[in-house]
């Protein structure tokens, strides 16, 4: 894992996946979104509105899965002090916090046909709403200081804090009555979806994940290419410094 | 031990302090989390009821439901114990007898005035035709109630 922290040979590595990523992105968005709006059955009960279903589930998985990633990479961060790591986990905050609220606004756009309301305070809802709480206070600690360094390490502990609350969105509705409905696919004995129903939302998730490589990549080759630059301008201020300080001391004397 | 080590424990030892202290909230606060409560517990006065305003949640009752007027009545069980409801209202597109529901109100004499009826959906997801070929080979397992005439 060590051998990743460097920037090079992670430029390299990356270099390699994207353009592998972009295709899968591409493509499993594309076939996903003609399965979800064309190519899939109406359900018995929903009817055409189940559709909402194929976004809504699979940014709901991107929340919470981008908020584990950062998590993780932010104790790496921590106990490592990695700043590759660092900048992963600051790339994905915004990910993760646009898919948790396009999660919450599919919600309501569902909940109001369906359910009769577009909110409740049920412990599904309530928990989803707090983990788009914990992706704004992330960003907004991580720039919250003058010292970039101490920032990171602030909203790295926020991330790691705030990561028990992903166990607690999965579970939520098996420990507390919800108006929320169960867990259709991952849950014990096999999932409660229909096979047709199932390839709409696989494809969307792949998609959604291979999205999330695209962005961290790009936004990590901007933060190392502007990282160098910042090295690049400080060398020459400095060389520039350096020129001029003989000249101010001839001056004085 | 390296620092990293030390920093290694550290988190480690921190997430577990979290994790316990957000599971003992959490239990500690169950009676609050639950979003309503079964008839059983009401029946059973397991909750205060009196002028509280609650919600009530289970499937409603096949064939209870009855059109008054501008009001609908219903029964909410659990299979064990059932409530009355009464409501007057628009009722969501998913209620019908068999489903799920969670109605908030107040309970007053024995029955439920709901001031609102939330339809409540399970977790199964399937095509209209295989619907309908369980029912036929009579493997449903579902509510499979039709919508009834009153709460149309």
């Amino acid at each position: 894992m060590h051998r990743f922290a460097n920037p090079a040979r992670f430029l390299r590595i990356a270099a390699l996946i994207q353009p592998w990523s972009v295709a899968v992105a591409v493509l499993a968005l594309g076939a996903g979104l003609w399965f979800s709006l064309f190519a899939s059955p109406a359900d018995y009960q929903q009817g055409e509105t189940v559709r909402i279903m194929y976004i809504h589930v699979p940014s709901a998985w991107m929340g919470m899965f981008c908020y584990t990633a950062m998590a993780v990479f932010s104790a790496m961060a921590l106990i490592w002090k990695h700043p590759l790591a660092d900048l992963l986990a600051r790339a994905t905050a915004p990910v993760g916090a646009a898919f948790t609220f396009v999660c919450l606004v599919t919600g309501a756009l569902w909940g109001k046909p369906m359910w009769g309301t577009w909110w409740v305070w049920d412990a599904r809802l309530t928990s989803m709403l707090l983990l788009l709480f914990l992706y704004l206070g992330y960003m907004a600690l991580a720039d919250a200081f003058d010292d970039p360094e101490r920032g990171q390490k602030a909203a790295a502990i926020l991330a790691l804090v705030g990561v028990v609350n992903v166990p607690i969105i999965k579970w939520s509705v098996d420990w507390w009555n919800t108006l929320h409905q169960p867990a259709s696919v991952v849950k014990m004995g096999g999932p409660a979806i229909d096979a047709a129903m199932m390839v709409p939302l696989i494809l969307m998730a792949v998609g959604f994940k291979a999205y999330w490589v695209v962005v961290l990549i790009l936004r990590a080759r901007a933060e190392i290419a502007g990282a160098k630059l910042r090295t690049l301008r400080m060398a020459q201020i400095h060389a520039a410094g350096q020129l001029e300080q003989p000249r101010a001391e001839q001056g004085g004397s | 031990m390296t620092r990293k080590q030390r920093r290694l424990y550290f988190v480690v030892l921190g997430l577990l302090a979290v994790g316990a202290a957000a599971a003992l909230v959490l239990t500690a606060l169950k009676e609050d989390i639950v979003f309503f409560f079964s008839p059983t517990e009401i029946v059973e006065a397991k909750v205060p009821t009196e002028g509280r305003r609650i919600r009530l949640g289970g499937l409603v009752e096949t064939g209870s439901v009855v059109k008054e007027g501008a009001s609908v009545r219903f029964t909410v069980t659990d299979g064990a114990h059932a409530v009355p409801v009464i409501y007057a209202g628009i009722l969501p597109d998913l209620f019908r007898e068999g489903q799920g529901v969670v109605t908030e109100g107040r309970m007053d004499k024995g029955t439920f005035q709901a001031a609102e009826v939330l339809a409540k959906h399970d977790e199964n997801y399937m095509p209209k035709e295989v619907a309908d070929s369980l029912k036929k080979s009579g493997q449903w397992q579902g509510d499979g109630g039709k919508t009834p005439e009153a709460a149309k």
